[in-house]
């Protein structure tokens, strides 16, 4: 085995590859699937590596094609549809609910639906109020579906290769941004299990759990408090439903403290699961209540005079932190000073140096 | 036995299934919504008549006969519609879900146009393994209405699948005749050849008429020739959904329920019997029987089955 480091975006690709090399039931659909983006390069190239007839160039038809999909995957096939935007799956949302997530449950099992759905969730760089929501919740609140959303590289390439291994329907949420995150990924077969949050940092005092590109702020937030004595153990969701309690409720019996940040709304959102469940089932170990963090509650406007409040971050993350643990103002201050040097140089509307736009 | 009275004789079963159903319905033991086919039989069996074992079938809300036309097992259907655990799917479905997978009755989905990517998809799937089955789905007249129902046409004229669209034309959405919701300079079948697709509409009732022109669609697909589109022009005797009929609101006109009913698939087949001079009093009491004796016994099974447990409620949601 060699590690290579790679950005997630090529991991999702290298982990579509692998599986559509091993398993010849493995379909691409996509709008542009094979045009020369390639669904901002994450399916560079496959076409030439397993046949071009198992690349499926969609008509600008999501609710169709994804019927579609489900059709094929009734008798055999393994598709994976990839929309460059979370929105425009919502002109499928009939075929995911009544069709993709009914199937095995009402056919007794007899038939499954083995499709991943990859939906991109846009950020920055004016996207706007249709190009950057995430709609996580609205999957995850659908029995039959499972929702996956990575953060870092080579989980993803692990879980892409589980959701297209797994049986059942898979919405696999990846935010634009992480497509930038780079990371050291193993070049083998590396299927992960759909299994749940996993702990990306022990700590001790202040349990933290986010979702996908929020886990980055929630560990820039964790090396900023370590540094004054504050450990948080950080959870990334990885995955939504089934949606796995047990390290949450460990977490937290240990630090009694709950901060959990979403990567769209808070009203019905992954936090407002989470707390829920945590204060029923962990409400004797809690110290202070729960709290949530989630992006403001309105639209998302393209203007980046207007974004400034509008994504939680890092700083946000701590002062949610220091609040609960009942800072003094003055050492709250001094605590948030801190971040005015860790916090990232570019501007708040670009992920990455690299990355000029457009979308 | 002549291909007509076979054809006669399911058709002759399905009508008296519904018609039993209907008669049993207001004992409440049925507790699911019921959409009979009776009227419309000739369009299943005609349809499934030109089938191959290998060949796949899609339905909709009202989907007993489309059910019983493809060979699903009578039993089970009952026993679906009763909610027992000997239904096709377990009591998870009820009247609109039916489905049997020994004969590729996939599935029958009761959202407008919503089975119909799916066979596009089992079409497309086929046409990438070379085989020569043929994905049907049977739809009404309002899925003309639905994006849906054009996204899947288009993708399947583009790369040419084996599917057959059949469209059962009874006129009505519920009580909302097609001349308020399609505009009648445009016919349904013109729809479809602006998509490309090779279409032929016909009287629906007319049940060796749409044997024939399913058979040619069928042949079409398995020659690579891309799908097909049919207009079955037909009428529902009942109403929309329930036991009963729903004359009484008026929707209809005298005339067109008259003239329609002169053109019950039934009576057509039998009048076709009479003047060929194939058909035989013994030979009619003798399958009215049979079929009587064999439905009588379904729902008498379906009855003294169980009802599926609570706890078996969250198995299967996952695969």
């Amino acid at each position: 085995m060699s590690l290579h480091i790679i950005n997630m975006a090529q991991a999702i690709r290298d982990g579509l590859r692998d599986v559509a090399l091993k398993d010849p039931s493995v379909l691409f659909f996509a709008e542009g699937a094979s045009d020369p983006t390639s669904v901002f390069g994450t399916l560079k190239g496959l076409g030439n590596e397993i046949g071009h007839d198992r690349i499926i160039e969609m008509p600008i038809s999501e609710n169709a094609l994804t019927g579609v999909a489900i059709g094929a995957a009734l008798v055999g096939k393994r598709p994976v549809l990839s929309f460059h935007r979370v929105e425009f799956a919502l002109l499928a949302m009939e075929q995911i609910v009544n069709n993709a997530a009914k199937i095995s449950y009402i056919s007794e099992g007899r038939d499954s639906v083995p499709i991943v759905i990859r939906l991109v969730v846009g950020r920055g760089w004016g996207q706007g109020p249709n190009h950057s929501q995430s709609l996580e919740s609205m999957f995850a609140h659908i029995p039959g579906l499972k929702v996956v959303m990575p953060t870092y590289p080579a989980d993803a390439k692990g879980l892409i290769i589980g959701a297209v291994e797994d049986n059942n329907p898979v919405i696999f949420i990846e935010n634009r941004w992480c497509h930038y995150v780079e990371g050291a990924v193993s070049d083998e077969y590396d299927s992960l299990p759909l299994d749940g949050p996993k702990i990306v940092r022990e700590g001790r005092d202040f349990t933290v759990v986010a979702a996908s590109y929020m886990t980055l702020e929630a560990m820039m937030a964790a090396d900023v408090l370590s540094s004054v004595g504050v450990e948080l153990e950080v959870l990334d969701i990885r995955v939504a439903r089934p949606f796995v309690y047990d390290k949450i409720k460990a977490s937290v019996s240990k630090t009694g403290q709950l901060l959990t940040v979403d990567m769209g709304w808070r009203q019905y959102g992954l936090g407002a699961e989470i707390v829920s469940e945590i204060t029923e089932h962990c409400f004797s170990s809690l110290k202070g209540p729960p709290q949530r963090l989630g992006v403001a509650d309105h639209p998302t406007p393209s203007s980046r005079g207007l974004i400034v409040n509008y994504y939680p971050d890092a700083l946000d993350i701590a002062r949610s932190v220091c609040r609960s643990l009942e800072f003094s103002e003055s050492k709250m201050q001094t605590v948030l000073a801190l971040f005015e040097d860790a916090r990232q140089k570019n501007p708040i509307d670009t992920p990455h140096p690299a990355f000029k736009g457009p979308f | 036995m002549t291909a007509l009275s076979l054809l006669y004789r399911d058709m002759l079963r399905i009508r008296s299934v519904e018609e039993k159903i209907a008669e049993e319905y207001s004992n409440q033991e049925m507790r699911c919504p019921v959409h009979l086919s009776i009227g419309q039989e000739a369009a299943a069996v005609g349809v499934c008549s030109a089938l191959q074992t290998q060949d796949r079938v899609f339905s909709t809300h009202r989907c007993h006969a489309h059910y019983l036309a493809r060979g699903g097992d009578l039993n089970q259907m009952i026993a679906e519609i009763y909610g027992k655990k000997t239904g096709c799917v377990g009591g998870r479905g009820g009247s609109m879900h039916l489905a049997d997978h020994q004969v590729n009755f996939h599935a029958s989905i009761p959202i407008i146009g919503s089975s119909i990517p799916l066979a596009v998809g089992t079409a497309l799937s086929d046409q990438l393994d070379g085989t020569d089955a043929v994905s049907v789905t049977f739809f009404g007249d309002s899925t003309v209405e639905e994006g849906v129902f054009h996204e899947s046409m288009n993708f399947a004229a583009l790369r040419k699948l084996p599917v057959v669209f059949v469209c059962e034309n009874n006129s009505y959405s519920i009580y909302t005749h097609i001349d308020e919701r399609q505009p009648k300079s445009r016919s349904i079948e013109q729809v479809a050849d602006a998509h490309g697709i090779w279409t032929k509409r016909l009287n629906g009732n007319d049940v060796l008429k749409v044997l024939a022109v399913t058979q040619e669609a069928v042949a079409r697909c398995r020659r690579g020739e891309g799908p097909a589109f049919l207009v079955l022009d037909t009428f529902r005797h009942r109403e929309h959904c329930g036991p009963g009929s729903d004359d009484h609101l008026n929707y209809r006109t005298a005339e067109e329920i008259d003239y329609w009913r002169e053109q019950c698939p039934l009576l057509m087949a039998e009048q076709a019997m009479e003047e060929s001079g194939n058909i035989q009093p013994d030979w009619l009491k003798k399958i009215k029987q049979e079929i009587a004796v064999e439905i009588d016994d379904s729902f008498c099974r379906a009855k003294n089955d169980s009802l599926p447990s609570a706890a078996e409620a969250d198995e299967f949601v996952y695969a």
